[in-house]
């Protein structure tokens, strides 16, 4: 029989996930939006500065007032070619802007510019790496449009006493450019659909970081993912109904999203109850998603041509140009790296899943070893990133940060164990390793007499042990090392204390 | 993004039905007496506008816009923003330097 837990009487029910994959075929479908770096937003010249007080950036362009005439940004063209490109995608001879039209207060024009039928790149495909296995992934198309206002929803369910339910709306977002990049279905994924989701957004991350056109920055909304799941039967059956999980905003996330929806999907067709075509909302603190708005009550955005905008027509010259000015592509970098930093498959395997390549790399460059610069990403960072649900490069630690920590080490001046109290410090904003070592009173104890003092009291207060070392027990050693490095809170350099211990007893 | 297009205004006669789906699409409260008056009226204008549709032959490309002109950009240079105060005049109701608007249905918290 079906196994399906029922978590409350509100929230879904869900089969495990392995009876599920075991049942059914996932569908996978990938809508990145990413807000580019441009100085100035899509259409008009205000700035596109993350953070600022409210309403500060607007003018009549973006806040659509009455005769005023938007201007497209030549850069966030660029961008948008070179991202097309970079995925392998044809670029449009000539495209256009369209309105979609809604009545949401996010958008003050009661439209959002968008591109519709003519997007400026289509019919792409990338491949990357999931768990070893490179997989393909095929993108359909990778459109410019406009981000829209940011609300704050207040009132009633947040206990205010006055007023009803009502949205406070700030339209300095409303505006900046953004890129929506869409997968083509993707199928064969099986049991590794989260991963595959998750693997392809990391890797979209690390090629916009490369292209320089974007901050990347999931936690600041810089990079935002839709969800599309479907199941069906077998992977020779046509595709399922299809739920759209919007703005899933960790590459965490993405995985849980995708899983949760696997399980919450399976259940209702093994029972006999079909999926809704319809919006969900993501929940990152309980990790479920909610139904939103449903498209079978047909949703109809009256897309027309955007008049106010003349066609795009970039030439060949200018196509080739931009092609010409893209980085080395990813295949090729990574093999590169590889090979400089001296990394088994494995390894290199290792640093590109945990979406460090660029870290490791940048580590280098500041003057880390390979091996110290993957060492730190991967075990104690890649650790935190993971228990805060971000990415590596949003933790708050930079590169020039994790080589400074392994100099310290390489110097002598701290330890392992007191490199991660200064990482826990330089996370906790406490300023430079440097800085951290001397706040908190991190460094070893290097004065000799000191160390003396401590081996001499550790000796005599264990004196079975001392005369086990005497009688050529080296592997004694380590519970004098211990007790000195008790009495010194870590902070002696045990290599040093071990060779004292031998020095004195032999 | 595979949105259907609009459906209407494609060069048949428009119905009351697709009058009242248009009003609501648009937000406008209709009266029934009111759709009935309006409705005829904007199936004559419809039909009229579909006249010039039948001129045009398959060679004559669509378009969205009246001048020959392709690739008008702006450079990518931050020019000044309006005063909050002034943006914040044209607000219903203002709160927290925010528009105050009535919130939406079924929108995400
Ligand atoms: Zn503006």
């Amino acid at each position: 029989m079906t196994a399906v837990s029922t978590r409350s009487t509100t929230a879904a029910e869900l089969m495990p996930y392995d009876e599920a994959l075991s049942r059914f075929d996932p569908v996978l479908g990938l809508e990145v939006h990413v807000e580019l770096n441009t100085a100035s937003k899509m259409f008009c010249g205000c700035s596109t500065v993350f953070g600022r007080e409210p309403n500060t950036q607007t003018c009549p362009v973006c806040l659509g007032l009455p005769g005023a005439l938007p201007v497209l940004n030549a850069a966030a063209v660029e961008s948008a070619i070179r991202i097309g490109l970079a995925l392998n995608c044809d670029i449009a001879a000539e495209c256009r802007f369209a309105r979609k039209n809604y009545f949401y207060p996010d958008m003050p024009k009661n439209f959002q510019t968008s591109q519709y039928d003519e997007p400026i790149a289509v019919n792409g495909g990338v491949d990357i790496d999931v768990d070893g296995q490179p997989f393909r992934i095929g993108i359909e198309r990778a459109h410019m449009e406009e981000d829209t206002g940011k609300s704050l929803h207040v009132g009633g369910a947040t206990g205010r006493i006055h007023g009803a339910d009502h949205s406070l709306v700030d339209y300095n977002r409303a505006g900046i450019p953004l890129i929506e990049i869409v997968t083509k279905p993707i199928e064969g994924t099986g049991r590794l659909a989260p991963a595959v989701a998750r693997a392809y957004v990391g890797w979209l991350r690390e090629l916009l970081l490369g292209l320089g056109v974007s901050d990347v920055r999931m936690e600041q909304g810089s990079l935002r993912c839709d969800v599309n799941l479907s199941l069906r039967p077998d992977p020779g059956a046509p595709y399922g109904t299809r739920s759209e999980t919007k703005n899933v905003n960790s590459l965490r996330s993405v995985e849980r999203a995708v899983r949760y929806e696997v399980s919450r999907q399976a259940a209702r067709l093994a029972t006999g109850r079909r999926v809704v075509q319809e919006t969900r909302h993501w929940h990152e603190d309980t990790g479920v998603t909610t139904s939103g708005r449903s498209k079978e009550q047909a949703e109809d955005y009256r897309y027309f041509p955007e008049p106010d905008l003349v066609p795009i027509a970039p030439s060949v010259t200018e196509v080739e140009r931009l092609r010409a000015s893209l980085p080395e592509p990813p295949a090729i970098r990574r093999a590169r790296l590889q090979a400089d930093w001296g990394f088994s498959d494995l390894e290199m395997r290792d640093v590109v899943g945990a979406g460090a390549l660029l870290l490791v790399e940048q580590t280098v460059a500041a003057g880390a070893s390979p091996a110290a610069a993957k060492k730190w990403w991967l075990s104690e960072l890649a650790r935190r990133a993971n228990d805060a649900g971000v990415a590596l490069d949003e933790l708050g630690i930079t590169p020039e940060h994790v080589a400074a920590v392994q100099s310290l080490v390489d110097a002598g001046r701290i330890n392992d164990k007191l490199a991660r109290q200064v990482l826990d410090g330089v996370l906790a904003g406490e300023g430079s390793p440097e800085q951290v070592v001397s706040a908190r009173g991190l460094e070893v104890v290097s004065d000799e007499g000191k160390l003396s003092a401590a081996v001499d009291r550790a000796i005599a207060g264990n004196p079975g042990v001392a005369e086990k070392i005497r009688a050529g027990k080296m592997a004694a050693a380590g519970a004098l090392i211990g007790a000195v490095m008790k009495e010194m809170h870590g902070q002696a350099d045990a290599g040093r204390v071990r060779e004292l211990i031998l020095e004195k007893l032999n | 993004m595979a949105e259907p297009a609009a459906s209407s205004g494609a060069g048949h006669a428009m119905t009351r039905d697709e009058v009242a789906r248009l009003a609501q699409l648009a937000r406008i409260d209709l009266s029934d007496a009111e759709l009935d008056h309006l409705a005829p009226q904007l199936a004559v204008i419809i039909e009229s506008v579909a006249v010039v549709s039948s001129v045009a032959a398959d060679e004559v490309p669509g378009t969205s816009h009246p001048l020959p002109v392709r690739n008008v950009f702006r450079r990518d240079v931050v020019r000044p923003s309006l005063a909050p105060e002034e943006v914040l005049a044209g607000a219903p109701e203002v709160e927290q330097s925010r528009f105050s608007v009535p919130r939406i249905l079924g929108e995400e918290a």
